[in-house]
């Protein structure tokens, strides 16, 4: 029997905020929609999270950021990911982010970005529309 | 994905490539087909990685220890493969995996791959893929491969098939649960921890397993009982002698060769057990047969033995 293959998601919160409310309230959501989430607390370098997301094989890394830092932190992900010549993962943003840092993010790489107050379910419904989409690849 | 993607990866990760060791283990998580494709050329490559499983209630510091265990290794110039298992939620099938938490500063260490699973709804803490993992990650290179589990239930028996060391931890502030630990976990346990050991009442639980042990015949192998604080690296490096004590111990004369034997019989049969039931349960609903029987047991024309009876007797008949 195949079975379909269950979604992997890293949260991760790279910088120095500690602010991981809505962190673990996205973690959530995502484990009872059925997703498999490895969880990495506070403080995570970009390297953790970029290598994080290559042993474990996920489709999904999502950085919660709070600190104001994400111009910073964001593109040294993608950065990293490219040079590992990872390609297949979908990069999504939450926490404070201003409008215009969210066309730039947009443009180099994130797939979506998802500001307080986002419905649990819009998230979960717009991962596995994009895991849908990759896997049909 | 197709068989000749697979020989490609598995080449890659023979030749030390990470991505398709992280590949191939989210394949055989996931691909039944394939996964048995891949074991074939994976199998001749394993046997060199020794493996140790850790085990504990929720809390006891496992995480902890397998990161002070792993740093240990690392400065005595080994490799180390970690699986961390976490249990799957029976209701929604997800699982939120957070030991790689305690093991952040491993994370980008090259001489260490380390990788999340959950149980999947399998009866036992391990999860039949998490034996594949182990596999890979020793075919990759692995000096030692630690696999953690947490402790409640079924969990800490299965890890008993995989690893050559198994390590149980416990905590004193446990009180009575070790009392109620006892009856399975006694068994399993090369090695004893006590983790948190400058909390108090360290020796009453270091003397209550002391007395556990006593009235048990773990034949002449007395498991040691070794205190640690995991969180300050405090009695790693006793531990991990004692890990290379019982090690030698297995190895000195054929006690290694009969494990290798037990459980490679073990694991042939559960693979057939699952093929075989996958394929009748498929046959069955897929011919209606299935539904008529259970309507007749709810029917109550006939009783539940019967039925799996009438089942078995089809089987016969092939």
């Amino acid at each position: 029997m195949e079975e379909e293959k269950k979604i992997r998601v890293i949260i991760a919160k790279p910088g120095l905020d500690g602010h991981d409310r809505g962190a673990k309230i996205v973690a959530r959501a995502l484990r009872d929609a059925g997703m498999e989430v490895i969880y990495m607390g506070l403080r995570n370098t970009p390297e953790q999270i970029v290598e994080t997301a290559i042993q474990e094989d996920v489709d999904v890394i999502g950085l919660s950021i709070l600190s104001g830092a994400h111009m910073a932190l964001v593109p040294r992900v993608l950065e990293l990911l490219k040079e590992n010549g990872v390609e297949d993962k979908i990069v999504l943003v939450g926490g404070i982010i201003p409008k215009v840092d969210e066309e730039k993010l947009k443009e180099m790489g994130v797939a979506e970005i998802f500001g307080p107050g986002t419905p649990t379910d819009k998230i979960v419904e717009f991962i596995r529309q994009r895991v849908g989409e990759i896997r049909k690849r | 994905m197709d068989e000749d993607d697979v020989s490609v990866l598995v080449a890659s990760l023979l030749r030390g490539d990470r991505r398709a060791l992280a590949r191939l283990i989210t394949l055989v998580e996931n691909r039944p087909r394939l996964r048995d494709r891949i074991m074939s050329l994976i199998y001749p490559y394993t046997g060199n990685a020794y493996v140790i499983g850790i085990t504990g209630s929720p809390g006891s510091g496992k995480s902890t220890l397998v990161d002070k265990l792993t740093g240990e290794l690392r400065t005595r110039g080994k490799t180390v493969g970690i699986i961390a298992i976490d249990p799957t939620s029976p209701f929604t099938g997800g699982a939120i995996l957070g030991d790689r938490i305690r093991m952040l500063s491993k994370s980008t260490d090259e001489g260490v791959f380390i990788r999340s699973m959950s149980t999947r709804g399998s009866l036992g803490g391990l999860s039949r893929a998490a034996y594949d993992a182990i596999a890979l990650l020793d075919a990759f290179g692995k000096d030692f491969v630690i696999v953690e589990t947490v402790g409640t239930g079924q969990a800490e028996v299965d890890i008993v098939d995989a690893a050559y060391t198994s390590i149980v931890v416990v905590t004193p502030d446990m009180g009575d649960e070790i009392q109620a630990i006892k009856a399975g976990i006694l068994e399993i346990a090369d090695i004893f921890v006590v983790n948190k050991a400058d909390l108090e009442n360290v020796e009453a639980t270091v003397m209550a397993l002391q007395m556990m042990l006593d009235l048990s015949d773990k034949g002449d192998w007395r498991p040691p009982i070794i205190k640690t604080v995991a969180t300050k690296g405090v009695g790693i490096k006793e531990l991990l002698d004692a890990i290379e004590r019982h090690r030698a111990y297995i190895c000195e004369t054929d006690r290694i060769e009969k494990m290798h034997y037990k459980r490679s019989k073990v694991r042939i049969l559960e693979i057939v057990r699952s093929k075989l039931m996958d394929k009748l349960i498929r046959e069955l609903e897929n011919s209606g047969e299935l539904d008529r029987i259970v309507k007749c047991v709810v029917e109550k024309k006939m009783d539940p033995y019967s039925a799996a009876d009438e089942i078995l007797r089809k089987l016969d008949k092939k």
